[in-house]
């Protein structure tokens, strides 16, 4: 089988073959605890409303499986901290892989919810994990097929390096070198019933 | 679950979990045909071919709608203008749709099992969008999405299908897909009009006959008229359409013997005043327009499982 590494390993959405793993001994090490992952999403949230003033533009976009939750957490961190209610959404962004044909199954298809016109607006697009960039190159174009937003700017909760596309976060949680055969596990209270992050590195046997 | 069909020919021995996924993927592909554009882009580059070797308008307009919200290429054949009508056979046919490359083949016929010979002959995935009198499989699917979108859990909901059932694929796909999520079915219509085996109690688990549609609408959850052909009063199976409208014809004093608010459907196109009063089917109760666009939000969910991820080296 081959072994494919193109989307985060931690979303649900996405896929990895570990069959190619086999008999490798693995280390797992925490890259943030549950109050780093806390302080993150407050730092983000400060720094997206340092860059747009205009809230009144802004509004907050989740990448399913996980995307989704920090994006909620973000929203509730600017009406915490500036008292206003940024629009948010949810967008699935299944249907504009590039690897489809290569997976070998039907990944499921969720339902986006983008609730407000992203016409004219600054939308922050949300995901866990910045890996080789195809997943936000898939969610940039499903969200431009909701209108033409003013400008895409992107929050990732752990930037991991190693990119296939000429594509940048704005806001990041963590910067984390990793060598490409790594696995970044992003654990969130909603999904997984905690908030951790991890990187299992493969040690050769 | 993991999808493994690879045609979609009849649903009588699908599993409830492969009706599951294929009703919550047709919820996302909804809400695909909300967005201003209304398009995505799994099936660029494949091609859907519809067979349509029998008049429809609104079926194979739901599957044209369907591949091209997905973004693939839409080729129609017809049987009225080509060679069908010219007396080409089924097998040629198929050699023709095998060498046109497509890699889905939508195919209604009036003779039952046809897509089976089809699907037998071709490396394109086959869908049954209606075979004779047998199966209309993706009806049966989006009148089930149609229902639970309706009524929520369909687990012990009783649904009375009142008319033709004798000639009628849509009743049949209906049964095959309702009664594996949990609902009950009432059949109701003219012992003339329902096979003998059924009118005899002999009936498939889940699934009962009531000579009577007024005590069948009883507390109801929901009703689905079928179409009458009115070549069955032709055959002798019916004295007159007037007749058939008072005895089994949904009229609005009838459908309130159903639970409060309990839906109406229609799988289309309708004799208005025959099987269905006009104030019925355009009435509050009504769902036959929601079956027409989630008809198109179905066979989306369809092509998406069956041909987005088929490697394109293995096609053909």
């Amino acid at each position: 089988m081959r072994c494919h590494q193109t989307y985060t390993s931690t979303s649900a959405t996405t896929f990895k073959d570990r069959s190619c793993e086999a008999g490798k001994e693995r280390q797992t090490t925490t890259l943030l605890e549950a109050d780093d992952v806390r302080r993150a999403i407050t730092r983000i949230a400060h720094e997206i409303v340092e860059r747009d003033r205009d809230l009144s533009a802004l509004a907050i976009v989740g990448i399913r499986a996980r995307g989704d939750a920090l994006a909620a957490r973000i929203q509730a961190a600017i009406r915490a901290n500036e008292g206003v209610d940024v629009p948010l959404g949810a967008i699935d962004i299944t249907l504009y892989r590039d690897d489809l044909t290569r997976i070998g199954y039907a990944p499921v298809v969720r339902e986006s919810e983008i609730p407000f016109s992203v016409d004219g607006r600054v939308v922050v697009l949300v995901d866990d994990v910045l890996f080789t960039g195809r997943t936000i190159r898939a969610a940039m174009d499903a969200l431009v097929d909701y209108g033409r937003p003013r400008a895409i700017r992107l929050a990732v909760l752990v930037d991991r390096g190693h990119r296939e596309l000429p594509i940048r976060a704005d806001f990041v949680g963590k910067n984390v070198p990793t060598a490409a055969g790594d696995d970044v596990r992003v654990h969130l209270a909603e999904v997984d019933g905690r908030d951790e992050v991890e990187v299992v590195t493969r040690v050769p046997a | 679950m993991k999808w493994s069909r690879r045609h979609v020919l009849d649903t009588d021995d699908w599993s409830r979990d492969e009706i599951e996924t294929v009703l919550d993927q047709t919820r996302a592909m909804i809400e695909i045909l909300q967005r201003p554009i209304r398009r995505a882009p799994p099936l660029r580059g494949r091609t859907v071919i519809l067979f349509f070797a029998e008049a429809s308008t609104r079926t194979r307009v739901s599957f044209e709608l369907a591949a091209k919200a997905l973004s693939a290429d839409v080729t129609n054949i017809t049987a009225s203008g080509s060679s069908v009508e010219k007396g080409e056979s089924l097998y040629d046919t198929v050699r023709t749709l095998e060498a046109l490359g497509g890699d889905v083949v939508v195919m209604r016929h009036a003779s039952s099992g046809a897509p089976y010979f089809v699907a037998e002959r071709t490396h394109a995935a086959v869908i049954n969008a209606g075979d004779g009198w047998h199966a209309h499989p993706t009806q049966g699917l989006l009148d089930a999405y149609t229902l639970r979108d309706a009524l929520g859990d369909l687990d012990g909901k009783r649904v009375v299908i009142v008319g033709d059932v004798l000639h009628s694929r849509v009743a049949r796909s209906d049964i095959n897909t309702l009664i594996p999520l949990g609902a009950r079915v009432t059949l109701s219509g003219p012992p003339t009009l329902i096979p003998t085996a059924w009118r005899c109690g002999q009936l498939p688990p889940g699934v009962t006959y009531e000579s009577d549609l007024d005590r069948a609408l009883d507390g109801a959850d929901a009703v689905i008229a079928l179409r009458l052909q009115r070549e069955r009063q032709e055959s002798g199976l019916l004295p007159s359409l007037r007749e058939y409208s008072r005895v089994w014809g949904l009229a609005a004093e009838r459908v309130a013997r159903m639970r409060p608010g309990a839906p109406v459907m229609h799988p289309g196109p309708m004799n208005e005043g025959v099987e269905i009063d006009a104030g019925v089917a355009h009435g509050s109760r009504s769902l036959i327009e929601k079956q027409v666009t989630n008809g198109v939000a179905v066979r989306m969910a369809l092509l998406y499982l069956l041909a987005a991820t088929v490697p394109l080296e293995e096609r053909g």
